[in-house]
């Protein structure tokens, strides 16, 4: 049975999307090795084989070619997302439960590829997030980078407080939230090497290799340009404005922008077309509500990063926003009256 | 050719592999008369023409063989000079493999013309000229063949801002616009002076995509020509981006003018009308030679040892004008059109027709079947490259869905159906597929949504119709039992006459009265809802009258008497 037109297809594949997806990941990766020890390098393989693993049976269980979706690599996008968002040092039963509840319950009980209107990465997060948040609060501080000691934390009984410290969003907020320490931003920021020049040392490097993997996306025009410049523009103009306004409590926008995930976010994770918004405009309104109440629940809430709440809110607003959103057609914008 | 034309993007499109020098390398061929022509009658948008001859007629070359049916139709004409030999069922060239009424015509070698003469359309009315054209057979040759004589109509403004000549030809392997440009540039030209003039347009743009530049280069020199005879610049040759669909004729408008004639919607309200540039010479062979459409420029291309144009007679079958080119052995189909909209034929027996641009042969190497479906990842390549500015991919989950409601909503007909969202789409989603069925699918419901219509007018005509009777009887029974009434009145009234009391007189009156009302009521009956109804209107009940009236007359054998 011969197809109807077009009978000539451009080669373009999900595989080859998302393997470029994973390719942009790399610059961020490797910084992040360089700054943080290979251990991240573990928990990516964790997640990867976990990944593959639940999508093979989840494929099968619901009856649909295992090898030909296997191979379309989203499931790998997943589990590296998830790695490069818990702690690298998380013990790794807690890398394969968020993997497992990303593939199996995020993914394919929504329907698999294109039908999840969470993104599952965000959604493997915000649960291990809310059901064990001390671990997934130990972040290694800069120089604990040896494997030995790292490796020790992921597979072996957990001996932590050597070598584990909130990261440095998490520290600024815990300090800034005590009571009776009437920290200031200034004060809380100078006072540990850690915090490094701009985000936190050795973030700040990380943060900048995502950025070039995001600008490799948009040249690759996998992204557009809505969803970043609105996350960024939206993170630094409202951070900017209360640092103004009272820069003793509200940290600025380079630390906002260069710190936690919010480089990963705004170029890998609100980007995710199968959860987010489509139109134009939409995209403009779903990111910067995304950088919005990010900020919102890093500053006023009580989790280290506020993110995967954030998107997760969004992704349920997305249809709407889209349904309000719709480009106008060809014949219906600025539409010439026709002549009297 | 103007530098200072300035030009305007339409959204999105794409740059398939264009493969057009194959079939440029050589001049136009004329393609040998074959055994047999198989014309179909139906070539165009429209009505479908009513054959005028019957098998053993002789035929001349240009002779009409097909009257248009009503003024949105198009006449056909003899190929070439022979015998009728049938009017019969013929397959046609279309995806669907349905068969339509064909003259089949055995040439008698002699290619004798009717009596040709050139039209004067400067003396003729506009209406004339239209008439004239549509006896000619001209119709669009850009792929979409509707009738030209509708669209030279300068509108309610009575004359036109910009006529647009389209020589973009964006779909791939498709060359004949190309070397009909490079070879009779100036019948091209002369058809667009004698459409300008019909429709009153200022001026003349003739796009053609900047991948041609012989064709530009020619239509150059023969547009200055003209404008050097008519001693203004109004025809001006405009050199428009290579980016598929820039033929699209809203598309080139839009290049060309700015202006986007929305769906639905007449160009020539916003002062612009657009022709494929062949068109322009068919209409230019039409009213200065008197020739009838009855050949056209057709590039055979794709899997075949050399790709050429020809000139075709209409009705020589796609195999024998294949044969000239030598398909190669692994080819495995016939397409008519370009790759990118083109339709799959059903086998090389069916005719070359009005709408027949090109023969792609294709083959496995050349268009490799698509990989399998993979669900849609929305992530938005297919809007990216819409020409209409639409989201497929809403559409595409809509149609899927069979929500065919919101596909619509969605604007699911202003899609083209150019290919463009299927080109890029990374899950190999056979896009334009799901919106042809969509499409067919609502027209389905509406036939369906209109039968029923009808079937709901006829019954509440019926309970109508039997409430008049109803009532006619009544009043025919108080007519009846009132003229006894008066008789015996009458009667008695002689048998004491001169007792006639003033009660008696009362009562006559009433009766009178009763009676007048009867009649009146008699004469009053009728339907309420067509009380005011435009002529058209009223003719179209009239109409309907007509055929009920058939049917009930078919129908009385078989219905109760009492009915």
């Amino acid at each position: 049975m011969l197809n109807n037109s077009p009978y000539f297809l451009k080669p373009a594949s999900v595989q080859s999307v998302m393997l470029r997806v994973l390719l942009a990941l790399l610059p961020g990766i490797a910084a992040y090795v360089w700054f943080f020890g290979a251990a991240i390098l573990v928990q990516i393989a964790l997640a990867s084989v976990t990944a593959l693993a639940a999508e093979a049976v989840m494929l099968h269980l619901r009856g649909k070619p295992v090898m030909m979706f296997l191979g379309d690599g989203s499931a790998l996008v997943t589990a590296w997302l998830i790695a490069l968002t818990f702690p690298p040092i998380a013990p790794w039963w807690l890398t394969v439960v968020g993997v497992l509840a990303a593939i199996v319950v995020a993914k394919h009980l929504y329907g698999g590829l294109g039908q999840n209107p969470f993104n599952p990465a965000m959604v493997a997060f915000a649960l291990m997030i809310v059901a064990y948040p001390s671990l997934m609060s130990q972040w290694p501080g800069v120089g604990f980078s040896d494997l030995a000691p790292q490796l020790n934390a992921i597979f072996g009984p957990r001996q932590l407080d050597a070598i584990t410290m909130a990261t440095p969003l998490d520290a600024l907020r815990t300090a800034l939230h005590t009571p009776e320490a009437r920290a200031t931003v200034a004060g809380v920021l100078g006072s540990d090497a850690s915090f490094g020049n701009i985000g936190g040392k050795g973030w700040e490097w990380v943060a900048a290799g995502y950025f070039l993997g995001g600008v490799y996306l948009l040249q690759q025009r996998i992204i557009t340009w809505h969803m970043p410049v609105a996350f960024l523009a939206t993170l630094l103009v409202i951070s900017g404005g209360f640092s103004l306004y009272d820069a003793t409590r509200f940290a600025g926008p380079s630390f906002q922008l260069f710190t936690g995930g919010a480089m990963l976010a705004a170029f890998f994770i609100v980007t995710d077309p199968v959860s987010g918004c489509t139109t134009p405009r939409g995209k403009l309104i779903f990111a910067a509500g995304i950088a919005l109440l990010t900020w919102v629940i890093r500053t006023f809430g009580a989790y280290p990063d506020g993110i995967a709440f954030a998107v997760l809110l969004l992704n349920i607003a997305a249809p709407l926003i889209d349904m309000y959103t719709q480009p106008p057609v060809f014949g219906h914008k600025n539409k010439p009256a026709a002549r009297p | 050719m103007s530098a200072l034309q300035r030009l305007f993007k339409f959204h999105g499109g794409v740059k398939p592999a264009y493969n057009k020098e194959a079939s440029t390398r050589l001049p136009i061929a004329v393609a040998p008369m074959p055994a047999s022509l198989v014309i179909p009658l139906h070539q165009s948008i429209g009505g479908m023409p009513r054959p005028l001859v019957a098998a053993g007629e002789k035929v001349l070359k240009g002779q009409r063989i097909g009257g248009a049916d009503g003024n949105v139709s198009s006449a056909i004409h003899a190929s070439t000079s022979g015998t009728v030999v049938a009017v019969e069922m013929r397959l046609m060239p279309h995806t669907s493999g349905l068969s339509a009424l064909c003259v089949v015509i055995e040439p008698d070698g002699r290619d004798e013309w009717i009596a040709r003469q050139a039209f004067e359309f400067r003396s003729a009315s506009p209406g004339q000229t239209r008439d004239f054209l549509r006896d000619a057979g001209v119709v669009g040759l850009g792929g979409a063949v509707f009738p030209s004589h509708l669209k030279l109509n300068a509108g309610k403004h009575g004359k036109l801002d910009t006529l647009v000549l389209n020589g973009a030809e964006c779909e791939p392997f498709i060359t004949c616009d190309d070397v009909l440009m490079r070879e009779r540039a100036e019948a091209i030209v002369n058809g667009a002076v004698i459409m300008r003039e019909i429709l009153s347009a200022e001026r003349v743009l003739i796009g053609i995509e900047d991948n041609k530049p012989e064709a530009i280069a020619a239509m150059d020199v023969a547009a200055a020509e003209a404008n050097c005879k008519a001693g203004d610049a109004a025809i001006e040759v405009v050199s428009v981006p290579t980016r598929y669909p820039a033929g699209g004729a809203k598309q080139l408008i839009r290049v060309l003018t700015g202006i986007e004639v929305p769906h639905g919607e007449r160009s020539t309200d916003y002062g612009v009308q657009c022709f494929n540039v062949g068109t322009a010479y068919a209409i230019y062979e039409a009213i200065a030679l008197g020739q009838p459409l009855i050949s056209r420029i057709v590039t055979v291309a794709g899997n075949v040892a050399q790709a050429r144009n020809y000139e075709v007679l209409f009705g020589t079958s796609m195999k024998d004008l294949m044969a000239l080119c030598a398909p190669l052995p692994d080819s495995d189909r016939i397409v008519m059109g370009g790759p990118m909209m083109g339709l799959l034929m059903p086998g090389d027996s069916v005719p070359v027709v009005k709408a027949t641009n090109c023969i792609l042969v294709g083959s496995q190497a050349l268009f490799p079947p698509p990989p399998p479906e993979m669900p849609c990842i929305r992530c938005g390549d297919c809007a990216k490259v819409c020409p209409a500015d639409l989201q497929p991919f809403e559409m595409y989950w809509f149609s899927r869905a069979k929500i065919f409601g919101k596909a619509q909503e969605y604007n699911l007909f202003d899609c083209i159906e150019c290919g463009c969202c299927a080109y890029v789409c990374p899950s190999r989603i056979p896009l334009v597929d799901y919106y042809r069925f969509a499409k067919s699918e609502i027209w389905a419901r509406e036939v369906e949504k209109e039968a029923a219509d009808v079937a709901r007018e006829r019954y509440e005509f019926r309970l109508l119709r039997e409430e008049r009777e109803k009532q006619e009887k009544a009043a025919k029974l108080a007519a009846k039992t009132a003229a006894g009434r008066e008789k015996a009145a009458a009667a008695l009234a002689e048998a004491v006459k001169p007792a006639a009391t003033p009660e008696e007189d009362a009562k006559k009156a009433l009766i009178a009265a009763a009676m007048e009302r009867a009649k009146a009521q008699k004469q009053e009956v009728h339907p309420e809802n067509t009380a005011d109804l435009t002529p058209e209107q009223q003719a179209e009940v009239a109409a309907i009258e007509a055929r009920r009236a058939e049917i009930r007359e078919m129908a009385k054998p078989h219905l109760r008497q009492d009915d």
